[in-house]
């Protein structure tokens, strides 16, 4: 089965809606033998003789033309024209199926090790879970909150990007400095809690530790 | 196949070059081929420990800026046969430890010996990330204190991403080497708890060498400690540790812990 493209006169601004079918449709005629009608464009059309050209030019494989009034040398070009041909209706060009938005990004980060001294883990985007124990002299800031299923002993920033709904919980604390959006509270100020779970938040311009019971 | 071992610890002083001495000297004794490399360029020491200052003729810097070729500045133990170590040099710095030259003598020593001992300088800089850098197994040495526990934990993170192991995706094998264990201070509660310094780093545990004179005696007479006094507390410490490394399960000893009728009938306690 061959399909048929039917230009229409003026060449040039059907070639442009070609075109934009194309852009559509991108891999629709890669491999498609196509038969041209050129039932309605006159011979006398100048664009017609470069008109194979253009087709081929965009990949459209034509292996004939049928319905043209004589035989010029373009249409000769490609083999001339065509007889005995049975239309079978129209065929609309399926267009591409929309492209798959990407996925959304991560608003979570969960690290399986303990974060070891010296080391920092900057997650902005959002919560960050630390599944281990933060050394003396590590820091772990996040956008959002901080949860850590270990012993908290370095730093923990949590709010970094303005956020002052942002928490810090920890299994035992025994953090050098918790800070939330900007306001920090340092080891002296957290006696009370030492070694105990907690849950840190914010409440107007001071820092609120309760213990997890 | 030959394993790279690195023997580390951030903080100076801990230990890393008397381990070494003994862990290597332990390995060899149970018939490995193996060699101790001094890292230390510039305050170099393994050779006083191991006894062999007065027979360095040529050291690994030499090796690797082509003067001398590896069989002639590897050092022959006198005592064990299989054991060997290469000297650092004490006139360069660590400026002179590139890292092409660095792997090439690994790569070459990889082939000779089935342990390749790497000692440490202290610290976390040129010296002791060029010693981690191709190691395939580390141990942590790490007295009970908390500064000393802190550095472990700094190189522990260095270990897991700055190795050439880490680089490719690996896990480098990680073991603590609690050292310096003094039995009475831990009586009295003095120094931090086994439990504690393991909670902390959470790396498996080596072994528990207790503090004596007969490290100190052992590194001032040259004899890595197993080999001077092989049936005293620390040398016994070192051979179980040797074995854990060569994969054996040995029982865990903490010094001096009081046991109780109890704990003698049901077995020993493993820390």
């Amino acid at each position: 089965m061959a399909f048929v493209l039917s230009p229409d006169a003026p060449i040039r601004s059907w070639l442009a809606e070609l075109d934009a079918q194309i852009e559509r449709s991108s891999t629709f005629f890669a491999g498609r033998p196509i038969v041209v009608d050129l039932t309605s464009i006159p011979q006398s059309d100048p664009d017609l003789e470069t008109l194979f050209d253009e087709l081929r030019a965009r990949g459209i494989r034509v292996i004939g033309a049928e319905g043209a009034d004589g035989l010029t040398p373009a249409i000769q070009s490609v083999g001339g024209p065509l007889i005995g041909g049975k239309p079978l209706g129209l065929y609309e060009v399926p267009d591409d199926p929309p492209e798959a938005p990407p996925p959304p990004e991560p608003t979570s980060m969960v690290l399986d090790e303990p974060v070891r001294s010296g080391q920092t883990i900057l997650f902005p985007q959002g919560d960050l879970t630390i599944y281990g124990s933060v050394a003396s002299g590590a820091e772990i800031i996040a956008g959002g909150s901080l949860h850590v299923y270990g012993t908290l002993r370095g730093r923990a920033i949590a709010g970094v990007t303005g956020n002052s709904q942002a928490r810090i919980f920890c299994r035992k604390l025994e953090a050098e400095l918790i800070s939330i959006d900007g306001l920090y509270m340092t080891a002296e100020d957290m006696d009370g809690f030492r070694g105990k779970s907690i849950h840190a938040r914010l409440d107007g311009s001071s820092i609120i530790i309760n213990e997890i019971k | 196949m030959a394993k790279v071992l690195v023997v580390t610890s951030g903080k100076g002083g801990v230990g890393k070059t008397t381990s070494t001495a003994a862990l290597g000297a332990a390995l060899a004794k149970s018939g490995k081929k193996v060699v101790v490399v001094d890292f230390d360029v510039g305050l170099r020491n393994l050779d006083i420990v191991m006894g062999a200052e007065r027979r360095v003729v040529f050291d690994m810097i030499n090796v690797i800026q082509g003067e001398a070729n590896l069989g002639q500045a590897l050092i022959r133990d006198k005592r064990v046969e299989t054991l060997s170590i290469l000297p650092a040099s004490q006139t360069r710095d660590k400026d002179a430890l590139t890292s092409e030259g660095v792997a090439k003598v690994i790569a070459e020593l990889r082939e000779k010996f089935d342990w390749v001992i790497c000692d440490s300088p202290a610290g976390i800089e040129r010296g002791a990330s060029l010693a981690m850098h191709h190691a395939d197994v580390a141990v942590i040495v790490t007295n009970p204190e908390v500064s000393s526990v802190r550095d472990s934990d700094r190189i522990i993170g260095l270990l897991d991403s700055k190795t050439e192991m880490a680089a490719k995706g690996g896990r480098i094998e990680k073991h603590l080497l609690l050292t310096r264990f003094d039995t009475v201070r831990a009586a009295r509660g003095d120094m931090l708890k086994t439990e504690d310094v393991l909670e902390i780093l959470s790396i498996p545990l080596l072994g528990i060498i207790p503090e004596s004179t007969e490290v100190l005696r052992a590194s001032n007479l040259g004899t890595p400690v197993v080999l001077s006094n092989p049936d005293s507390a620390p040398a016994r410490a070192y051979f179980d540790a040797a074995r854990r490394l060569e994969g054996q399960v040995v029982p865990m000893v903490v010094p001096g812990e009081k046991r109780s009728f109890m704990t003698r009938l049901f077995g020993r306690r493993v820390a």
